[in-house]
């Protein structure tokens, strides 16, 4: 493999190895930019797949003698064509995206929500039967009067959890009808990720 | 030997959504009578190639009048001419489906204007893919049906919508650029891209150079028809989309896959089944899709998962690679193409008389609704592989190929399938006995506006009784199904020798190369 050659190799390697790490990025616009880097570097690597460079592949010109392979180029044309057609696609969905919540960022997973939304149920649930073991231990162990002044404080730990878990369900209600409106979400109070 | 017949799926599709851009907003009934008209079409064409490939072997044609190796060209054979044909009734019926629903919306606006050639475009992009006889071409086939499904699944540009579809669109994206290296180290490799010729000339190379070759391919495939650890953008982005969309990428996009899949597989590497790596990821598509399914309380992404789930037994089979494996491969994704649509759109007549797809919401639904019910049940039970109907003697064939190859792994995938059955029959008499049995839940009246639900053109949905066009065309793929068991013993011939020609190979290169 000759010089120029190389050089090519080690083009196409920086391309893809910069796009791959875009695309681990969490912000759309540096996606788009990956996907635009690893598709050029797929249509280098098209190139080099000819074989050796040689002068232009144009008949009648310079004979048939000693020209570059023209089916890659063809081949990357096609595939130039593609890629353009799909950033322009991949730049107007991304701004679509930023019109609606405000911020370029890819979106939590909808599964990802409802596991969270489940642990935190039961995590508030076993928060609840801990409360209720404890005081179960002081009335057996300090009386009657020590297990009453329990429960009071008990009925204060399930109201606390009962509300907090109500207002987190309210949330995830109202965000799923929002992302479930086509006509609403225009606004950007979409944008906030309850924490 | 050129047959005229074999281009026409790619280009009257194409003619049609050109033309239909072209009328824009005029003679909506004309452009109605176009698409079905042109579909109707594709459907005949591909009958009169399944006839023709079965009596006369592989048909090509040339299209830029180039000689053989040289030319792009189109190939079917009995393999190709069958799913055209099961692609095309389905798409057909899903067309029909689709415009009962508009036409029951009262939309003409603006997004359906896009619908249609878009889906055509989708068509002719499957169709191409299906009867590709270069890797280029297969290439530009797989951006066709790509672009246009992403213009489909962010119809409308709602904020969930545009969410689930840039994951779809960059895993889409990603997906062809492993391809098109895949691509370009084949030409590097063999300097040719034509199937039948990278099938002779690959055999020269050394086993290492063909082995990354093929790893490369499966990969990208893989992606596309979500096999195990590339699977996860799917059930995240097919649920969002309205019922005849997600019915069509769920019954077409990962078959083509999959399909690609096999014909890799025994055209260019016969021999190199990688029987052990493809039979672990089978193992764990079945496994972790059907689990999944399992723990999911909405109907559409239930389906979405147990779609998953499936391509495992196609994988199965594929990785067997014996005769009996891959016939039985060819006939699941046949049955498999139209019982996933199948319940798919009548997910969305459920959607439409009870207001929501989630089983929270749901209820009762087979008291008021016994159509949609008896809708659901039939393509629910033959999913989950219940005997009379074709589920049933997909994996009978399957399992009896896996029994006939012998080895411990081949029986435990037999284990894993006979599992993954009949958790499948669990996840569907649970949504069956939440969403259809017990008390009317939540279900709004008869001419309510369901709230936050919108049809394809964004316009409110009504709580009615779904109208007969869409009832009809779920009924009909219902019948379509069925068919399957009824021409049982033709069509199990038929794939029989699908499968010797695809293994065989010698009738293949001889129609292609002169």
């Amino acid at each position: 493999m000759s010089g120029p050659d190389l050089l090519v190799l080690a083009t196409v390697a920086t391309l893809a190895g910069s796009g791959i790490y875009l695309l681990l990025e969490r912000s759309l616009t540096r996606i788009v930019l990956g996907v635009v880097l690893i598709g050029n570097g797929a249509n280098l690597f098209i190139l080099l797949s000819g074989g050796v460079t040689g002068r232009p592949p144009i008949r009648g010109l310079f004979g048939s003698e000693g020209i570059s392979d023209p089916l890659p180029q063809v081949m990357i044309l096609t595939a130039i064509v593609i890629t353009l057609a799909l950033t322009a696609f991949l730049l107007s969905l991304s701004h679509r995206a930023m019109r609606l919540t405000g911020d370029d960022e890819v979106r939590d997973d909808e599964e990802d929500r409802r596991v969270i939304a489940r642990v935190e149920r039961e995590l508030a649930r076993h928060r609840v039967r801990e409360e209720v073991e404890r005081m179960r231990r002081i009335h057996a162990e300090e009386g009657f009067r020590a297990g009453l002044r329990a429960r009071l404080g008990l009925r204060g730990t399930v109201r606390r959890e009962r509300r907090e878990l109500r207002r987190r369900m309210r949330e995830e209600w109202e965000r799923q009808m929002a992302a479930d409106d086509p006509e609403g979400g225009m606004d950007t109070t979409m944008g906030e990720d309850s924490p | 030997m050129n047959n005229v017949l074999v281009p026409l799926p790619v280009v009257l599709p194409l003619l049609a959504a050109g033309l239909r851009l072209a009328l824009a907003q005029r003679l909506v009934r004309v452009q109605r009578g176009i698409s079905v008209a042109v579909l109707a079409a594709v459907v005949v064409i591909a009958a009169v190639l399944v006839y023709q490939t079965d009596h006369y072997g592989p048909q090509t044609m040339h299209p830029g009048g180039w000689p053989a190796p040289i030319a792009v060209m189109l190939v079917v054979d009995r393999l190709a001419a069958l799913i055209l044909l099961i692609s095309g009734v389905i798409t057909l019926c899903v067309l029909i489906y689709a415009i009962g629903q508009g036409a029951s919306d009262n939309d003409e606006s603006t997004p359906l204007t896009i619908f249609h050639p878009s889906f055509l475009v989708l068509l002719a992009g499957v169709a191409d893919a299906f009867m590709a006889g270069d890797l280029f071409n297969l290439y530009v086939a797989f951006e066709m049906l790509l672009t246009a499904s992403y213009v489909l699944i962010t119809l409308g540009g709602t904020p969930a919508r545009v969410r689930a579809g840039m994951t779809y669109v960059v895993v889409g994206i990603l997906s062809s650029v492993i391809l098109l290296i895949g691509v370009a180290l084949c030409y590097a490799a063999t300097g040719t891209l034509t199937l039948a010729q990278l099938a002779v000339r690959l055999a020269d190379l050394p086993p290492d150079v063909r082995l990354v070759l093929q790893l490369t391919l499966l990969v990208a495939f893989g992606i596309k028809a979500a096999v195990f650890p590339l699977s996860a953008w799917l059930p995240d982005s097919y649920p969002t989309t309205p019922a005849p969309i997600t019915a069509v990428f769920a019954g077409l996009l990962t078959k083509v896959g999959v399909y690609a899949i096999i014909r890799v597989q025994t055209l260019l590497f016969p021999g190199e089944a990688l029987t052990e790596l493809l039979l672990v990821a089978a193992a764990c598509t079945m496994l972790v899709g059907i689990l999944g399914a399992v723990s999911q309380t909405d109907i559409k992404r239930t389906l979405s998962f147990t779609l998953v789930s499936h391509i495992g037994y196609m994988m199965f089979g594929i990785a067997l690679a014996s005769r009996a494996g891959i016939a039985g491969a060819i006939f699941y994704v046949a049955h498999h193409i139209t019982v996933q649509t199948t319940l798919f759109l009548v997910a969305g007549l459920v959607e439409r008389r009870g207001g929501s797809t989630s089983m929270d919401r749901l209820g009762g639904l087979a008291r008021v609704s016994p159509l949609v019910a008896v809708l659901f049940f039939i393509p629910a039970m033959n999913l989950s592989g219940i005997p009379p109907l074709s589920g049933f003697l997909g994996k009978l064939w399957l399992l009896r190929a896996g029994v006939q190859e012998g080895t411990w792994p081949a029986y435990a995938l037999v284990g894993v399938a006979l599992l993954t059955s009949l958790l499948t029959l669990y996840t569907m008499c649970h949504l069956w006995n939440r969403a259809f049995w017990g008390d009317r839940g939540k279900l709004p009246e008869r001419g309510q506006i369901i709230e936050g639900r919108r049809g394809l053109s964004g316009t409110g949905i009504v709580a009615t009784a779904a109208p007969g066009t869409m009832v009809g065309t779920a009924a009909a793929l219902i019948v379509f199904a069925t068919a399957f068991t009824v021409a049982a013993g033709p069509m199990a011939g038929y794939i029989d020798r699908a499968a010797t020609e695809l293994l065989d190979r010698r009738a293949y290169l001889t129609a292609v190369l002169p």
